[in-house]
């Protein structure tokens, strides 16, 4: 028995971005793949594809992947014009075929926003992203050596905020889904897991301004509340970490 | 000034602006509710804000002008610089949280900016044609009979009408949005902070549209 007759297999219909380069403009090209079976995750569905492709000659969809197993933040793809597929808290690598149906058409799309410059079909460069992260997102105390464990105390509800704020992976999906291509949801977040510990209050003003003045000169858009940062993120990054970062960065001016 | 040039800081002038606008438009409301009482009631409030010192008046106005001036720049300019971080949109549109109000406060806005201008030209400069410009009984200038005059046709309640729907749509997003960007929010208040500002938007809308449509349908008589 062939693994195929093991289950029943999917015949997908993929519309793929393919750009060479950055100045390449692009278009979308037609690929059929056979033999996908409910347990391909969305990008072994893709594996197959660039399979394919090679046998064929031709050249394999490049796209970013790492971890595959949703914590690494790499994976960038809007499926469907959902960053990740739009499946609640899922990566697009966690993201699996048996969401979809035998001779679905998928529309696979990079980010697309003017600070992700495209490197190639699917894969972005999100460089800006650490330039937000290097303009504020650390403590630059003298640490020593190992502390004592809660030697310095912090109540649970704030840890348990500020964990939610570090759930953040960077991966740039708040980006992706915004209709202005704003990062305030990646920016909110780091900001936010900072400013609520003692470690990162003392650094927490000069922190916000340098932050959001980074984001601008990387070229984001502004946030004008749609809110579907918070639907595409695979982490479930709540839009209250925009709301406190724009307090934080209130209250640095004074 | 830095705070004038970053996204948050522009964004923050937006909310409060705003807010002073929409504080106006519930004080404009319920001055314009006096309407209810008859031509008395309309005639006598325009009087008493008439009867004001005129540095007090015209300090208001200009005060509004500002507010209205610095929003509407900062909205352009926001959206110009929105519209160039996204050179490229989606060929699949899978808008999840977004409204159509969200969507759009550029439009309502530039709307809005249009009928406030006509609304000057009609009301404050009455300068637009097929006005009844007389005085009352009491030999003082007859607002009832001003806005009766504008609101005896379909074209000029429907001016007003369509006006507050746009009005509705922009304070649909705006009210909330407020409350967001100047980071008076969290996950527990954002639901009911929605529900509130989209109440309170209905609520301006009924009460303006009222006047015009209860003039129009002849509940209003002088």
């Amino acid at each position: 028995m062939s693994a195929h007759q093991d289950h029943n297999t999917m015949t997908i219909n993929l519309v793929v971005w393919r750009q060479k380069n950055a100045n390449d403009p692009g278009k979308f090209e037609n690929y059929t793949v056979n033999g996908i079976t409910e347990h391909h995750s969305f990008l072994e569905m893709l594996d197959v594809l660039n399979e394919d492709l090679i046998k064929a000659g031709k050249d394999p969809v490049a796209f970013d992947h790492d971890c595959r197993e949703g914590i690494c933040g790499m994976c960038s793809q809007v499926v469907n014009g959902m960053p990740h597929g739009g499946q609640e808290r899922t990566t697009v690598c966690q993201l699996h075929m048996r969401t979809f149906h035998d001779g679905d058409t998928i529309y696979i799309e990079p980010w697309r926003a003017k600070a992700f410059p495209i490197v190639k079909d699917l894969a972005v460069d999100r460089e800006a992203l650490d330039k937000i992260i290097q303009a504020g997102g650390y403590t630059s105390c003298h640490t020593g050596g190992v502390a004592d464990g809660n030697a310095i105390l912090i109540a649970k509800p704030i840890a348990d905020e500020a964990m939610d704020a570090a759930e953040c992976i960077g991966c740039g999906a708040c980006v992706a889904g915004c209709p202005n291509s704003a990062a305030m949801l990646f920016t909110g977040a780091k900001v936010s897991q900072l400013a609520l510990l003692p470690q990162g209050k003392l650094e927490a003003k000069q922190r916000v301004k340098n932050m959001v003045n980074t984001m601008k000169e990387c070229g984001f858009g502004n946030c004008t509340n749609h809110y579907e940062c918070q639907v595409a993120c695979p982490k479930g990054i709540n839009v209250k970490f925009i709301a406190r970062m724009n307090r934080e960065y209130l209250k640095a001016q004074f | 000034m830095e705070f004038l040039s970053t996204s948050i800081g522009r964004k923050i002038v937006m909310a409060v602006t705003g807010c002073c606008m929409v504080l106006f438009a519930i004080v404009h409301l319920l001055g314009n509710s006096s309407i209810f009482a008859g031509a008395g009631g309309i005639n006598a409030y325009a009087q008493h804000l008439h009867s004001l010192p005129l540095p007090i008046i015209m300090g208001f106005r200009l005060g509004l002008l500002a507010l209205l001036l610095v929003h509407v720049i900062f909205g352009i300019q926001l959206t110009i610089e929105n519209r160039a971080a996204t050179p490229q949109s989606y060929a699949v549109k899978a808008t999840r949280k977004a409204t159509f109000a969200s969507e759009n406060m550029i439009w309502t806005g530039l709307l809005l900016l249009a009928f406030i201008v006509y609304h000057l030209l009609q009301f404050t400069l009455r300068v637009t044609p097929g006005l009844t410009l007389t005085n009352d009984v009491t030999g003082h200038f007859d607002v009832f009979a001003m806005v009766a005059s504008s609101f005896s046709g379909f074209a000029g309640v429907g001016i007003y009408a369509a006006a507050m729907v746009v009005l509705f749509l922009h304070l649909f997003h705006g009210i909330q949005s407020f409350f967001q960007t100047i980071g008076w929010n969290n996950d527990c208040t954002q639901p009911v902070v929605t529900k509130i500002g989209n109440l309170v938007a209905l609520v301006v809308f009924l009460g303006f549209v009222a006047i015009p449509l209860s003039i129009f349908f002849g509940v209003l008589k002088g």
